[in-house]
């Protein structure tokens, strides 16, 4: 099994990753046959089983409704590329 | 052709949490850029949500309140897609299992009538941040304080057949999340959301048509207007010959128009998978104890309630329990001593919600209480004063100069009933006007009014209108 | 450095024991072990970042908490974590070029708790970017070298960890388990490794690769080590909502009447499948012998649809890494691309530039899976298959104790000679996938040497048996020596 060429470029786009074109190939090969592989899932007999999102049987937490957080913006904006006046800055979005 | 319109509309209430869905940041509004945004809130690597048990009880309130089952188990979902407001690349929502569905609310029809519209479902989801546009030379800044504040997401089914009925029906769930206490429903600062998925049929047809849906209709009257334009456009392009594509539009405000979305123009595949940071939710019967107990009177009971016990009409009672403040306001008046309720009514309607407008005030913060209200109408019951003398004296009260008492003292306002001051003041108007009391007598009875006047004048407008045409009436019909 | 020559060949225990009665102090522990470190990782890259001046700083508090009531069970032994922990004011990279530069501005639950216990911080180890790999050669920073035979593959993807503890540069490390991330190095470079049930540890502040398989555990010389490791780790975590409110059983009192008389093991047939190596294979019936020599009672169990452990886990973990590393985008922390020209181009360039092609393939596998019209055919099936593998766990435990079989199917195999394949790579997961798909604890103990290269037992217990676990693998290490057994190279430095 291998992917087309603009299928790869479809799910790199969905996942926000440049695929040069050089490196279409290859990519389609290796996810090709990781896909391949995953097929194997097709064989098995899941017929009425439910699926498992999660090894736990527990259910979600609840958390009390406290605002226990402090404002650290300087903290946290230390590792950020581009600030300015307390904004996180990115090339102009358009609606 | 003729067409028919049909109407869905998705409504994103923030809710009434002090700290966040899934972290423990204040959601107060107007803070500081970032600074109310926490390492969940930006999506730091590491970190981890867990949720907010009041946002929980809430949405739990908003099922109850519409009739609306609540799931014993529910699953929060990851929507996935990039956008420079969405940090963590995926927005944490409810998908396939909705903490509650299948419920309805009633909206009131222009012609009177009634229409149940259908709940598909509500569930619990987190905002985005904002970004701001040219914040800095052709960039655009990203502020994420509203990131992570609990949405309840209100979609009911495509019940609605009009601008006007998809207004009602806004309107009403707004009222009811503002009864509810879970929303405060602000519409200027996005704590209230409307998007609506409008399509056109010919009418008789069954099958939906192509539906758009429009962002961005953030008040009762952008709501009319676009779904308004939407229909127009949609008709007026089936007819010339075209068909509708299914897109996101924007509702401008200012142009007045809808136009497609730039940023949704690509094809969404939001691969939404059960959010593994995230258990099922269990919604035990102690929660929907909580829930329930914490339920206030609704808007339809309490109207009905208004006309039983207040004798109101079906439409005052509607009016005034249009708002949960203003019903409570009305409540305190109208059961305080010695009031009228059908005046109460008149009042609270009338002269308050004038001076409300008039100042632009919301009824928590009226220049005029409910207690002084009641004092004030207390005194028109007691026939201390008139009800025109009771305007002057609430004007004087809306401008803070004390209660009705005071200003009635001060201004020396109080109504003469004095039946011996009331038939001086009387005889010494017939005396001056012989002729007119002559025509009186002759048949001429609607002259009564001119007599009334005349005391009037004489007395301020203190003297008792009752007493004075009982006075007037024996004195011109005795002596005839 | 008087009396400081075989430091590095105590276990933890011993080590906490001597700093707390003052045979030595924690600062010349810890200076002695940093001396190693320069001598030795420059050979194996086992660690992305040592500081040196912040380890001797927490050794000086831990001096001077000795004796007092603020000193814990593990007060200034010197440890390394996974650069997969965030570490406050200490770079964390995951292995990445995304993270090369980023400084967490808080602490780990797992880092929190052992810094607790008097732990001190040597560095951050070096490991596959963003934990996916099995032989740590997709680390930004380069690959780590297995001790034993610095051509070869430490294994993955907490191989800094296992290569720095086999080396004995630390006595113990941190370690991640998705897939066999800690038991699978740990079998190849002859360490222990524990990953705990499920929710058993905290996974607040570990960065997230598939967040229903991660598991913070342990990689250690011997079992004793990772029971006194688990037990400042474990315990319910608030900020964790898949962390269990279960009680925390006296790991180390466990070790003191370990004992597998009676006990029964599971050897399923799928372990010992055409995908063993024969060597390997030999080596853990022979430790399995040890064990059945000592009482416990071997029973056959079936785990029918392990087979299938793999695809399912190639579907379930890309498609969580493609959602967790969403956030990676290049506006509030991480690396960003120059010169974007615009929102997409940001987007693209820098996941592109900061993400190595493992991940990329991991991302692009994952998107695919959850992408409209192969949900139900990819996703949603594996999930259904996990299902049947969590059974078949289940109905294997009410017949066996424990579960046993190798941990690795192979010995450490030489750089490079499986990165041009992804699917032969995945499959050095093919024992070790299972236990983290049900959620279960599992332990990988070194069971001897084939062809100089160190071969892993390993034990699966039902969730939370970690008490079970570490006593069975406490008594094998008891009966054996292998777990002693130091590669050439850790005798070097001096």
């Amino acid at each position: 099994m291998s992917l087309k060429a603009d299928e790869v470029l479809a799910i790199a786009r969905l996942a926000r990753l440049s695929v040069a074109d050089a490196e279409v190939g290859e990519h389609a090969a290796k996810l090709g046959s990781i896909l391949e592989m995953i097929d194997q899932l097709q064989a098995a007999d899941t017929a009425g089983i439910e699926p498992m999102a999660h090894p736990l049987s527990q259910g979600q937490r609840l958390r009390d409704d406290v605002a226990t957080e402090t404002d650290r913006r300087d903290d946290y904006q230390r590792n950020a590329p581009a600030v300015h006046d307390g904004l996180y800055l990115v090339p102009r979005v358009i609606e | 052709m003729a067409w028919e319109t049909v109407i869905g509309l998705e409504i994103h209430a923030q809710l009434a949490t002090r700290s966040k869905i899934f972290s423990g940041s204040s959601t107060a509004y107007g803070a500081a850029p970032n600074t109310q945004a926490s390492l969940i809130d930006l999506g730091y690597p590491g970190v981890l949500p867990v949720l907010n048990r009041e946002a929980v009880r809430m949405a739990v309130m908003f099922g109850l309140a519409t009739g609306c089952t609540i799931a014993q188990v529910s699953v929060f979902a990851r929507k996935n897609y990039f956008y420079p407001d969405l940090p963590k690349g995926y927005q944490i929502s409810q998908y396939e299992l909705p903490i509650v569905h299948g419920g309805s609310v009633q909206i009131d029809l222009p012609d009177g009538s009634r229409k149940t519209v259908r709940i598909t479902r509500a569930h619990l989801e987190e905002d985005a941040g904002k970004s701001l546009h040219d914040a800095v030379d052709g960039m655009s800044g990203i502020d994420l304080n509203r990131a992570g504040t609990p949405l309840l997401e209100i979609v009911s089914e495509p019940d609605l057949r009009s601008p006007e009925e998809a207004a009602a029906y806004m309107r009403r769930i707004h009222q009811l999340v503002r009864y509810l206490g879970i929303s405060d429903g602000n519409m200027q600062e996005g704590s209230f959301r409307c998007d609506a998925n409008v399509s056109v049929r010919p009418r008789g047809e069954t099958k939906l048509g192509t539906r758009a849906e429009l962002k961005n209709l953030n008040s009762f009257r952008f709501i009319e207007r676009a779904i308004r334009h939407e229909v127009d456009r949609q008709i007026e392009l089936i007819e010339d010959g075209g068909r509708v594509v299914q897109e996101t539009r924007l509702y401008d405000a200012d142009a007045d128009a809808t136009r497609p979305m730039r940023s949704k123009e690509e094809a969404n595949d939001y691969r939404y998978f059960p959010d593994p940071d995230l258990l099922p939710v269990h919604v035990d019967a102690a929660l929907i104890d909580d829930a329930r107990a914490a339920l206030p009177e609704l808007p339809d009971a309490r109207r009905a309630r208004f006309m039983e016990s207040w004798g109101l009409s079906d439409y005052d009672a509607g009016v005034l329990t249009s708002a949960r403040e203003l019903a409570d306001y009305f409540e305190r008046v109208a059961g305080a001593d010695g009031v009228a309720p059908k005046a109460a009514a008149n009042w609270v309607m009338g002269e308050l919600t004038a001076a409300l407008n008039r100042d632009g005030l919301a009824i928590a913060a009226s220049r005029v209480d409910a207690a002084a209200l009641a004092g004030l109408l207390r005194r028109i019951e007691d026939g201390t004063i008139s009800g025109k003398i009771a305007k002057d004296v609430f004007e004087g009260m809306w401008a803070g100069e004390g209660d009705a008492d005071a200003i009635i003292e001060a201004r020396g306002l109080r109504q003469i009933s004095d039946t011996g001051a009331l038939e001086a003041e009387i005889d010494a108007v017939l005396e001056a006007n012989p002729s007119q009391v002559a025509d009186y007598r002759s048949g001429k009875t609607k002259l009564i009014g001119f007599f009334v006047g005349q005391v009037m004048k004489r007395t301020g407008g203190k003297a008792n209108p009752g007493e004075v045409n009982r006075i007037l009436k024996s004195r011109l019909d005795r002596q005839g | 450095m008087s009396g400081a020559g075989a430091w590095h060949e105590c276990t933890l225990a011993e080590l906490a024991r001597g700093v707390r009665d003052g045979a030595y102090t924690s600062v010349a522990l810890t200076e002695y072990l940093l001396a190693r470190v320069d001598a030795l990782d420059p050979v194996l890259n086992s660690f992305v970042t040592v500081d040196a001046e912040r380890a001797l700083a927490a050794a000086r508090a831990a001096d001077a908490r000795r004796g007092t009531a603020a000193a814990g069970p593990l007060n200034g032994v010197p440890i390394a974590h996974k650069d997969i922990f965030c570490t406050d004011g200490l770079r964390t990279t995951c292995g990445s070029r995304m993270l090369a530069d980023f400084v967490p501005p808080y602490d780990a639950a797992a880092v929190e708790r052992l810094a607790a216990a008097g732990c001190v911080t040597l560095g951050k180890t070096n490991m596959d970017e963003f934990a996916m790999g099995s032989s740590n050669e997709t680390s930004w920073f380069g690959p780590v070298k297995n001790p034993w035979d610095t051509s070869r593959v430490p294994g993955g993807s907490s191989g800094g960890s296992a290569a720095a503890v086999a080396a004995r540069l630390v006595p113990a490390a941190t370690g991640t388990d998705t897939g066999g991330s800690i038991r699978q190095p740990a079998a190849l470079t002859g360490t222990t490794g524990l990953k705990p049930t499920y929710g058993r540890v905290s996974r607040w502040g570990m960065i997230a690769f598939a967040s229903s398989l991660d598991q913070a555990g342990t990689l250690t010389r011997t079992a004793e080590d990772a029971a006194l490791m688990l037990a400042a780790m474990a315990g319910l975590d608030p900020r964790d909502s898949t962390s269990v409110d279960a009680p925390v059983p006296d790991y180390v009192a466990a070790l003191a009447y370990a004992d597998v008389r009676g006990l029964r093991l599971g050897v399923p047939g799928a372990f010992f499948d055409q995908h063993l190596d024969a060597g390997i294979g030999r080596l853990a019936r022979e430790a399995i012998a040890v064990l059945e020599s000592g009482g416990a009672k071997i029973v056959e169990v079936e785990l029918p649809n392990l087979h299938l452990a793999i695809p399912v886990y190639y579907v379930v973990a890309p498609a969580e890494a493609s959602s967790n590393l969403s956030r990676f985008d290049g506006v509030r922390f991480g690396h960003r691309a120059a010169g974007a020209k615009d929102l997409l181009d940001l987007y693209e360039r820098s996941r592109s530039e900061g993400f190595g092609d493992e991940v990329k393939r991991r991302i692009m596998t994952g998107t695919y899976v959850l992408s409209a019209g192969y949900f139900d055919a990819y996703y949603l099936k594996a999930q259904q298959v996990r299902a049947l593998i969590a059974r078949d766990f289940e109905r294997a435990f009410e017949q066996a104790d424990l579960i046993v079989g190798p941990t690795a199917p192979t010995p450490a195999f030489a750089l490079g000679a499986k990165t041009d394949d992804p699917v032969t790579m995945y499959l050095n997961d093919i024992y070790t996938v299972g236990a983290p798909l049900a959620g279960l604890p599992a332990i990988s103990v070194p069971c001897g040497l084939h062809e100089d290269l160190p071969a892993g037992l390993q034990l699966i217990g039902p969730h939370f048996s970690e008490d079970r676990l570490l006593a069975a693998a406490h008594w094998f290490q008891q009966r054996t020596d292998w777990h002693r057994q130091a590669p050439a190279l850790a005798a070097e430095a001096g």
